[in-house]
């Protein structure tokens, strides 16, 4: 393993020099580790670039850790990772992604995950993504993420962009049984000439399935971002989704939030709100004695939080 | 000490709110300013803030002209100013917020001795957002735990019993006359209540943009009270400036 890639697992997972649990470290599309424990087996996928993770029924508290680092220029990384978590596990999958790139060549990472979870199961999912590097080379990180959540299944999602990518498409779809849950916070952060755009398409199909959606970006510098989200409603179900945005300087975010109800008792909810950061936001850390800079960085960092 | 010099304010449009306003605030003293709605006191609380920038007149805190002093600068120099309407953020917490006003950052029974003075517990607030799912009365409380919080040696609160609906009236009194007495600072509260007004040491009548009436309590309150001046029990009402 690289020191580019020891600096980025620090950035973007729980790294200490070792994982605690079962993991899988990824780095310019090869192998730089891994360890399988007895609920948590990990295995190569049979004709693809990637992994199928079976997490057994069960399971409880444990972690699992999949980075993936692109390290240098020229590289375009596929990767297709399967998560088939077992009925009435517990686990949290901390699968974190960083680029980094100096010689003016583009470097890109396009992680593919599936997730399967069975009646009951729980799954906490985060996801951090990082770019770093000098030079002109473009750093991407286009994660698809797909889950299938069968009866009363939890899958909490939680996703990080703060800085230094310079194009993501983020494309999330998932599917609800009965009973299901599922949470989604994303944070994301765009400034210079960066460019996000993000996807979310929930199909609630099960009675008393239910999505919680909550965006928070910031767009600044000339950097853009487009947000779309689509609650599809096939069921008595509850959808809320929250995209709320901070533009700066000539930062651009276009939002298209869409409901759709094609059941009777579907309750679906959507909130946006896009706007530069308040003056009396300002003037009251202000009146704390934060110069105007520092009141702007610390509304923005708690607002990312 | 800090006094204010021949303060005039004009709305954008022209009107006049403060029309030549002296008005001298001692050391160690509670000073309660009140007055019709209107009359421009709020507009004083934020022009001693540097929320509001006086079309003329001076403002020296301990001699020194601060009239072109800015609001952090003025927050530096130990003034301290609590909003009539709190302001909300998205993300920041109760800690964050108590910390940003204390300068540091706070153990937790460092926050619960802030935050049990205004009647919250820390416990249950540290983490929560300043956000629109707190209470009226509880981001009040929150308000006054960061005035709390920065220990300064000039205070103004805005009428700081509106919207402390669920929190006894006595506990915010009990503040006032903790910081009178530990911090040692100057206090001016705008406000219409009486039971504020009893704990002046100077009260100051504000109408029309204009000091009216000012003097020890003793000489004020009594005819506030009686009725022949201006309209002091209005506690629910909006302020309009």
């Amino acid at each position: 393993m690289n020191s580019t890639t020891e600096k980025l697992l620090k950035m973007v997972s729980d790294w200490t020099g070792t994982f605690t649990d079962a993991f899988s470290i990824r780095e310019n599309g090869q192998c730089a580790g891994r360890r399988s424990t007895p609920n948590v087996r990990i295995e190569d996928k049979a004709g693809l670039p990637g992994l199928d993770i079976h997490v057994l029924p069960g399971t409880r508290g444990e972690r699992l850790s999949i980075p993936a680092c692109v390290t240098h220029g020229d590289v375009d990384d596929l990767v297709y990772n399967d998560f088939y978590v077992g009925e009435g596990a517990d686990i949290t999958i901390i699968a974190g992604c960083g680029v980094h790139t100096e010689n003016g060549e583009p470097a890109r990472h396009n992680g593919i995950h599936r997730f399967f979870l069975g009646k009951g199961a729980r799954v906490r999912y985060v996801e951090k993504h990082v770019g770093t590097g000098k030079g002109s080379g473009i750093r991407s990180i286009d994660p698809v993420t797909e889950a299938e959540l069968e009866e009363g299944a939890v899958l909490e999602m939680d996703t990080t962009q703060l800085g230094g990518v310079d194009r993501t498409l983020r494309n999330t779809k998932a599917k609800l049984g009965p009973g299901a849950r599922l949470y989604i916070r994303e944070r994301l952060l765009t400034e210079g000439d960066q460019q996000a755009r993000t996807d979310f398409e929930v199909e609630l199909n099960g009675d008393d399935s239910g999505v919680d959606l909550v965006s928070r970006s910031v767009a600044k510098g000339n950097s853009r971002q487009e947000y779309r989200s689509r609650i599809i409603g096939n069921a008595r179900c509850t959808g809320h989704s929250e995209c709320d945005a901070i533009i700066a300087d000539k930062g651009v975010v276009a939002a298209a939030p869409e409901l759709v109800a094609n059941h009777g008792d579907a309750a679906l909810i959507h909130e946006a709100a896009i706007g530069k950061i308040a003056g009396e936001q300002l003037l009251k850390l202000r009146t704390l004695g934060l110069t105007e800079e520092e009141a702007e960085a610390k509304i923005v960092s708690g607002f990312l939080k | 000490m800090l006094t204010l010099e021949q303060i005039v304010w004009d709305v954008p449009d022209g009107g006049h709110v403060l029309r030549g306003v002296d008005l001298t605030i001692p050391d160690g003293k509670t000073v309660v300013i009140t007055g019709p709605n209107g009359g421009g006191k709020t507009t004083i609380a934020k022009i001693i803030a540097g929320l509001e920038t006086p079309v003329s007149g001076r403002i020296l805190l301990d001699g020194q002209d601060i009239t072109g002093l800015d609001v952090t600068q003025r927050a530096k120099l130990g003034i301290s100013y609590a909003f009539q309407q709190p302001v909300r953020f998205k993300g920041l917490t109760v800690r964050d917020l108590v910390e940003l006003a204390a300068g540091d950052s706070l153990s937790e029974d460092e926050l619960c001795q802030f935050l049990s003075r205004v009647g919250l517990c820390a416990r249950e607030y540290i983490d929560r957002e300043v956000d629109g799912t707190l209470s009226g009365g509880e981001i009040k409380r929150i308000e006054i735990a960061t005035v709390l919080a920065r220990n300064t040696k000039f205070t103004l609160f805005d009428e700081p019993e509106a919207g402390i609906d669920l929190w006894s009236f006595t506990n915010l009194i009990e503040v006032f006359r903790d910081m009178r007495q530990f911090n040692g600072g100057s206090q001016v509260i705008i406000s219409h209540q009486e039971r504020i007004l009893a704990i002046a040491d100077e009260i100051v009548v504000i109408a029309d943009g204009q000091v009216k009436d000012r003097g020890p309590r003793a000489k004020i309150l009594p005819g506030l009270l009686s009725g022949n001046a201006h309209c002091v029990r209005c506690p629910g009402r909006e302020e309009v400036l």
